[in-house]
């Protein structure tokens, strides 16, 4: 482990709980628990797995003078997505974009009555903070907040979360709420990066380890480290920014388009005005010319991120493997990479050149298990 | 005679024929594994060159040549069930066998105790 790799407030936990801690964007962090990735993978789309997810960054915007409508104008300016109908204790998915159209990070918006809070990728937050700085000061406060973060995720986190905090089990996915859970004051949403239903818990570094135990103590909930958390997220067709998504690559390109609400999009009240917006809003009329898409592997043998894709078994790459791996629910090799859009169908059979040799694959429309959430 | 190396290999020897795995620290170092891909019956390795694949959820790892010779018998059961290598990599989840060119070759080789001691 390097010696600067911070703790989480979830540190001792994991070590009681017998994680092997790996370094992970800075953070010492659980890979797996004793039971083992497969097992801890299978529970949570089974029954409930909790996971420390405090690396990641949450940064609140309060509004300044011009109020919560200004702030989310300003915000408007560096993503491409509506702020400002987001209604108070709801959260959405969005992305900020560079001036080339690609995307600097994604993240989740959630409105609270008091401002709004963005949860960023680990990797990325400081830089994050930054643009944010440089961009909005003056328009907003800007806190980066010293709080853990669980996910509670599965089938029976409802019921799991429900036994300490009651009231979310009426939450809709993407709703947020401020709940007492054992004392403690957590900002709750019901989202999650795994396809299942679940809860992401936001609560002071404090009480983070107190009410992870209190989740520990339902039988039906596990603890689950980041290698059951990748693979999650790849069978639920999810990007993982820095391998599916970067600075080079466009929210159409990689299949996000759904995240931009009309209101943002050529002939919305707020079209354009976010960086980028130029390549962006040509790509969504025109069609992108690479598309992100599943790959399922004919064969047994995985295929990994950063395998090059090829139309026939010979000639030239025509596109690249961004995430790939095994899915202990499919019991088969998935991934996830962009190819050529006169590629793109599912159906279409492609090559991913593994130690030398071209293996076919053939790509399939994503998510590979399908999502579970709870939006009614 | 059993030999191991600083790949996290294990060899038991007969005669001039090494039985070859991965060891136990090296099965938990790599969490649960989904496939195996093993050199083919007859194949001539060169010591320090990849010989089989094994590959967990997240990663794949090659398992390298530890002394040369030719593969005289592979583990079809790791194959169909890779798990098994990491349930048992020092028995029945053994990859390959070797006949070894030259037996002195095991000689650099560590013994059970100091692989012990370098595994800690």
């Amino acid at each position: 482990m390097p010696l600067d790799a911070s703790s989480t407030p979830l540190h001792a936990l994991h070590l009681r709980h017998g994680a092997r801690m790996v370094p992970f964007a800075g953070y010492a962090l659980p890979l797996h628990y004793p039971a083992g990735l497969i097992a801890e993978h299978l529970h949570t789309r089974k029954a409930a797995g909790l996971f420390d997810v405090s690396h990641m960054g949450q940064i609140r915007l309060k509004p300044g003078p011009g109020g919560m409508a200004d702030l989310a104008r300003a915000l408007e300016t560096l993503l491409p997505i509506d702020v400002l109908g987001l209604a108070p204790g709801r959260q959405r998915y969005g992305f900020l974009t560079g001036e080339t159209g690609g995307i600097l990070d994604d993240l989740m918006v959630a409105r609270l009555d008091d401002g709004l809070i963005l949860v960023v990728n680990a990797a990325n937050k400081l830089a994050d903070e930054a643009y944010l700085r440089a961009h909005l000061t003056g328009q907003c406060e800007i806190t980066v907040l010293p709080r853990a973060l669980l996910a509670l995720q599965g089938p029976l986190a409802e019921s799991a979360l429900a036994r300490l905090a009651p009231e979310t089990a009426a939450m809709r996915f993407l709703d947020v709420r401020v709940v007492d859970i054992l004392g403690a004051s957590a900002i709750v949403s019901r989202s999650g990066y795994t396809g299942e239903d679940g809860f992401e818990i936001s609560l002071p570094e404090e009480a983070a380890d107190m009410v992870a135990e209190a989740l520990l103590q339902d039988n039906n909930v596990e603890p689950v480290g980041l290698g059951a958390r990748d693979s999650l997220r790849l069978e639920a067709g999810l990007c993982l920014h820095g391998s599916d998504i970067d600075p080079a690559t466009s929210p159409v390109e990689a299949g996000l388009t759904w995240a931009i609400q009309p209101v943002r999009r050529t002939g919305g009240a707020r079209a354009g005005g976010f960086p980028g917006a130029a390549r962006i809003l040509r790509e969504i009329a025109d069609g992108p010319t690479s598309r992100r898409v599943g790959l399922r592997p004919e064969g047994p043998t995985p295929v990994r991120g950063g395998a090059a894709l090829f139309s026939e078994e010979a000639g030239e790459s025509i596109g690249r493997v961004t995430s790939g791996g095994f899915s202990p629910v499919l019991k088969a090799p998935i991934a996830m990479g962009y190819v050529p859009a006169a590629l793109s169908a599912p159906g279409t059979r492609v090559f991913a050149e593994v130690r030398g040799r071209r293996l076919p694959v053939s790509v399939v429309a994503l998510p590979f298990v399908p999502a579970r959430f709870k939006r009614s | 005679m059993l030999k191991f190396t600083d790949e996290h290999e294990w060899l038991a020897i007969d005669g001039d024929v090494a039985t070859i795995g991965i060891t136990t620290h090296a099965a938990e170092q790599l969490g649960d594994l989904v496939f195996v891909e093993l050199p083919k019956v007859g194949a001539r390795l060169v010591k320090g060159e990849a010989a089989a694949v094994v590959e967990s959820v997240k990663a794949a790892s090659d398992v390298f040549a530890p002394v040369s010779g030719e593969v005289t018998e592979v583990n079809e059961a790791a194959v169909a069930d890779p798990a098994s290598v990491g349930t048992y990599p020092q028995g029945g989840g053994w990859l390959y066998r070797l006949r070894l060119d030259d037996a002195s070759a095991l000689d650099g080789l560590m013994d059970e105790a100091a692989y012990a001691e370098f595994a800690k």
